[in-house]
């Protein structure tokens, strides 16, 4: 167990931020309000960055203040770092318009 | 603080709106000018400019952003006098902007280049102007307002994940509190409220505030997809990235709590002066200095300016008060920042601590207190252009 300090927004989120670096394979309790959560980390997590709290399948939305977003591009295990190589924004898009 | 009734010491202008700062503006309405103007203000204390690129070959609508653009500058009451500088055959014709600022009842001078016979002949009238100008201005004596007079633009810029944490609820409270004593709030950065354009529609005072924020939101949106561009390619910016912000959405859920839990009074244009006390939304681009720029010239005093990854920004007339949402960066870039709500994240300070501190430091800088960006006179400016340049 270690004493790194996370932050969890709301219930409905599926992601936590560091707040300061933290390694690989360190194990992370998340106070979820009702029974506090164990992730460990699958890699290292830096400061202001965000890691899964629970699975995450593909193309499922990405929970964050109790909103969404973005979507997951790749199916994203718990304790993994959420960034932009697996989430995508859904929004201002053009680039996903037919031409 | 909440129930005291605040009040500062300002300069009441001509119109009845109240003044912080007592600036003399040298306002150059096109690119050719801003040279001479700058000359200007080397010569002549207490007076200040701005380098910009517009004023010429501009057209329809979006000659009109930009004449609204200089004329809000010009008229804001932080601007004791103006003297409005033109080359002469621009479209933005130095006497028209001069006349709109007129109606304001302050001292306006126009000067034109080509009339004065060119550079050095144009510096010294407008100098000579500007020394009269100024020890007038040098004469008004800050009197007691009420805080209810204020206009406070609300920005972020160069934003990092501890952003929606800590510096941007902290302006949130401190939204709040303007709101409750009366004064207005400006929320922007209509780029950065995608995603979260429905938490502000909810707060809309009625349903057409309310579908007004949608439409800004779709014409945003809209130009993005327009170009066929991801609209991540520009924002979040690579810093952003870098800090942990992923996606647009993430980055306007926090850059939302900027406007605290208030009712949303009404939507305005560019550069528009707010029309109602209270929230107001502002419908500018994220760009830091041209959203800047728009909330100046729409008549903001004072602004307050959350920064993640740090930023020098600041305005010719407004004095703007940078916020850090981490201590490192607030160690890190001292003398650009003014205030740190890092403690947030560290666990020192609670948000509605911070946001007492915020509400401090308006009181502290309306009665004459420098910002770090008007110490090291960070004078940017920036026009939103919505049409291209012919």
């Amino acid at each position: 167990m270690s004493s790194y300090k996370t932050l969890y927004l709301s219930e409905k989120d599926s992601v936590a931020v560091a707040l300061s670096d933290i390694p690989e394979n360190t194990e992370v309790v998340i106070q979820t309000g009702e029974e506090d959560l164990k992730v460990t980390l699958l890699e290292q997590i830096r400061f202001g960055h965000k890691f899964a709290v629970k699975e995450i399948d593909q193309g499922d939305d990405i929970i964050k203040y109790g909103e969404v977003i973005g979507a997951a591009v790749s199916y994203i295990p718990a304790g993994a770092h959420v960034h932009v190589h697996n989430l995508e924004g859904k929004r201002g898009r053009g680039d996903k318009v037919a031409k | 603080m909440l129930n005291e009734k605040l009040q500062f010491w300002g300069y009441r202008r001509p119109d009845g709106r109240v003044g912080v700062r007592n600036h003399v503006l040298i306002l150059p309405t096109i690119t050719c000018a801003t040279q001479t103007a700058q000359r200007v203000t080397e010569l002549v204390s207490g007076t200040v400019s701005f380098i910009h690129q517009h004023g010429c070959a501009q057209v329809g609508t979006d000659y009109d952003q930009t004449a609204r653009t200089y004329a809000g500058m010009g008229m804001n009451p932080n601007v004791y006098g103006v003297i409005v500088l033109g080359l002469g055959c621009e479209t933005h014709q130095a006497h028209r902007i001069g006349d709109e600022i007129a109606k304001c009842g302050k001292p306006v001078e126009t000067v034109s280049i080509q009339q004065h016979g060119g550079t050095l002949q144009t510096i010294a009238e407008v100098a000579k102007i500007a020394v009269k100008m100024v020890q007038d201005a040098s004469m008004v004596q800050r009197e007691l307002c009420d805080f209810s007079e204020l206009i406070v633009g609300t920005e972020c810029g160069g934003s990092d994940a501890c952003s929606g944490l800590s510096a941007n609820p902290a302006v949130g409270k401190a939204s709040d509190m303007i709101v409750h004593q009366g004064g207005t709030a400006i929320l922007a950065e209509t780029t950065e409220l995608i995603g979260a354009e429905h938490l502000l529609a909810n707060r809309a005072a009625n349903d057409q505030v309310a579908k007004k924020a949608y439409a800004v939101i779709k014409m945003m949106e809209n130009r993005s997809i327009q170009m066929g561009v991801d609209i991540r390619t520009g924002n979040p910016s690579p810093g952003n990235i870098e800090g942990g912000l992923s996606s647009l959405e993430e980055k306007s859920l926090g850059a939302s709590t900027k406007s605290g839990t208030t009712r949303l009074e009404e939507v305005i244009d560019y550069a528009q002066i707010p029309t109602k006390k209270g929230l107001v939304w502002m419908d500018t681009p994220g760009h830091d200095i041209e959203q800047l720029t728009g909330m100046v010239a729409g008549g903001a005093q004072v602004v307050l300016f959350t920064s993640g990854r740090g930023t020098p920004t600041g305005s010719p007339i407004a004095p703007v008060i940078k916020i850090s949402t981490n201590t490192p960066m607030f160690e890190r870039m001292n003398e650009n920042m003014d205030l740190d709500a890092g403690t947030i994240v560290n666990g020192l300070e609670t948000v509605n601590d911070v946001g007492k501190r915020i509400m401090n430091e308006i009181m502290q800088v309306c009665n004459g207190k420098l910002t770090k960006a008007e110490i090291l006179k960070q004078h940017d400016f920036g026009i939103w252009r919505i049409g291209p340049t012919f």
